[in-house]
């Protein structure tokens, strides 16, 4: 840049090895750090040339595809919806209607479960234990397979969809919230404790004030992230928009395809800038 | 409460005037909240409309949900368990090597994706480019990369590159790179930047600023997202075989709709297992990861 830094640096070169005498520490090579590195970074590299040889990666094949990927991308333009846009408008609402339900149900029936599982509520750790866990099994099953179960109960339809995101959501609120309760603060509720309210009294009143806002803020947050789930789950028959976009790329309708992704990118966009705003209403604008 | 410890009550019309005040206070209040739920309300039966919702079909089969819980239990008697736990785990080797080919996807799909997302979260950190453009360029590829579902990846990669695991790693690399990338430049945005200027000051090139202000910053935070996500990723990589893109999900969708019942919770039961143990390894790792960093 200037005329500066280069001099000094020029200077620093030429008077190295006087530099090195005088700051042996600086210059020393950390002879374990560098080997921890390279083995670390020697199984990252194992475990994904492992991958490429068992899963049949095969730079033809990746070519080969890439180039069908681009005749489709050519497909794909314009993107319009031939006629049926009433019908993907409806299957859009549709998709909202199971993400919003699902969320809400999760919502209300972890609200009181996620207190089984706070450590300020129930001290005692096998009780907890047990209804964390609970919480897990429900967590680590994915929203479609959940959806699958739910097919055989109420039968193909936006019904089942919006009750495996409900599941699927149960045991991730029940331990978002009942972390947020964990690190409420605890003054409101020793207050009320010291003027005699009982330990009902305290979680109405020194606990859920505190954690209300919290919680709401997740709520939204997960029901932006549902709607793209609830986008998935039509794919194995739970209603919604992805019915269509499953058939639809399966007899290569890319233009339609195109379309349908057009309005789910537009409405996430949507339902991300109202929740954002809420978020900010809700928790104040101090906190994002 | 108050008599029986011995206070004197307040006069009546003192009384009155605080609960009037109190309740002055409380009204605003109470109608917010009334108002919020009357629209939850509104926008519920909305929501139930839309996704035909109906509660007497529901009540008419939620014996259904308990029969089918009750029929996927496996067959274990009393008489031989362990014979019958055998019977029921009839496919394990092949279910395992599946498995392994699910965690090997999940693992790749991270990688890729996590170093595509590292390389374009400083491209889209606005503390780093001064250039609006490419900034606003970045940020949108990541969220079209976040936004479509990595299903629908796999269903399109599906007829393009054909049926595989291939198909699955690309598709969980594509939705990574969106969802790591945003993280990733989000933590670029808020790190410490004094380090940013000595190094630029001194006239070093904008890969080296990077490298030596940024990176020793950053690398914790980016490793513990990695994980977060690798740990999403398997739950995704196990449901990739339903389109036919690889892992353990192909079986599984095949068990349940063929209805053989003992197979469905056999491959449900190695699933959440997987997915326990994974989780419970990479909060380990995350927390040695950050320990330090988060107790200072």
């Amino acid at each position: 840049m200037s005329a500066r830094p280069e001099a000094l640096r020029a200077a620093a070169r030429a008077d190295l090895d006087r530099l090195r005498a005088r700051y042996p520490a600086q210059f020393r090579t950390d002879w374990t750090a560098r080997v921890r590195l390279a083995a670390g970074l020697g199984l990252l590299v194992g475990l994904a040339a492992l991958g490429y040889w068992r899963l049949d990666f095969s730079v033809a094949r990746i070519l080969n595809g890439l180039g069908r990927l681009g005749s489709f991308a050519v497909l794909m333009l314009p993107p319009s919806p031939e006629g049926q846009f009433w019908i993907f408008l409806h299957a859009l609402g549709e998709t909202l209607g199971i993400a919003f339900l699902g969320t809400l149900t999760a919502a209300i029936l972890a609200f009181p479960v996620a207190f089984l599982a706070a450590r300020n509520v129930v001290p005692n750790p096998f009780a907890r234990f047990a209804v964390r866990r609970g919480l897990d099994v429900m967590r680590s099953v994915d929203v479609l397979i959940w959806a699958l179960i739910w097919i055989n109960v109420v039968g193909l339809g936006p019904f089942a969809g919006a009750l495996a995101i409900a599941c699927s959501d149960f045991g991730a609120f029940g331990k978002l919230f009942s972390e947020a309760i964990e690190t409420c603060d605890r003054r409101p509720g020793e207050g009320v404790v010291a003027s005699g309210g009982s330990s009902l009294h305290r979680i109405r009143f020194g606990l859920i004030p505190g954690v209300l806002p919290v919680l709401a803020s997740q709520v939204l947050y997960f029901f932006e992230s549902n709607t793209r789930s609830a986008t998935i789950i039509g794919i194995v028959g739970a209603g919604g928009i992805g019915q269509y976009l499953t058939e639809l790329i399966r007899v290569l309708e890319l233009k339609q395809v195109a379309f349908l992704v057009l309005m789910i990118l537009v409405t996430v966009a949507a339902i991300d800038w109202v929740s954002t705003r809420l978020r900010r209403a809700i928790i104040g604008p101090a906190a994002r | 409460m108050a008599n029986a410890r011995g206070l004197t009550p307040l006069p009546p019309e003192r009384q009155a005037d605080l609960s009037g005040l109190y309740a002055a206070a409380t009204a605003a209040t109470r109608r917010r909240t009334l108002a919020g739920l009357a629209i939850v309300a509104v926008l519920t039966l909305l929501a139930g409309f839309a996704a035909e919702v109906r509660p007497l079909v529901f009540a008419e089969n939620i014996g259904k949900f308990t029969a089918y819980i009750y029929e996927i239990l496996p067959p274990i008697g009393l008489d031989h368990p362990i014979a019958d736990v055998r019977a029921w785990y009839w496919g394990l080797p092949r279910w395992l090597a599946l498995l392994g080919e699910t965690l090997l996807m999940a693992y790749l799909g991270t990688l890729l994706g996590g170093l595509a997302g590292f390389a374009l979260s400083f491209v889209a950190a606005a503390n780093l480019v001064r250039s609006r453009w490419l900034r606003i360029g970045a940020k949108r590829l990541l969220e079209v990369c976040r936004t479509v579902p990595e299903v629908v990846f796999a269903l399109i990669f599906v007829i393009a590159f054909g049926l595989g695991p291939m198909v699955g790693v690309l598709a969980i690399a594509i939705h990574t790179t969106g969802a790591l990338g945003k993280l990733f430049s989000e933590v670029v945005e808020n790190i410490d930047m004094r380090p940013v200027e000595g190094l630029s000051a001194s006239g070093a090139t904008w890969v080296q600023t990077v490298r030596f202000a940024v990176l020793p910053q950053v690398l914790s935070n980016f490793a513990s997202y990695a994980l977060l996500r690798f740990e999403i990723n398997v739950r995704g990589a196990g449901v990739m075989g339903f389109v036919g893109a690889g892992g353990i999900g192909q079986e599984f969708l095949v068990a349940i709709r063929n209805f053989y019942y003992a197979d469905v919770s056999a491959i449900l039961v190695l699933i959440i297992l997987t997915v326990f143990c994974i989780d419970l390894a990479t909060e380990r790792l995350r927390h040695r990861l950050i320990g330090p960093e988060s107790h200072r």
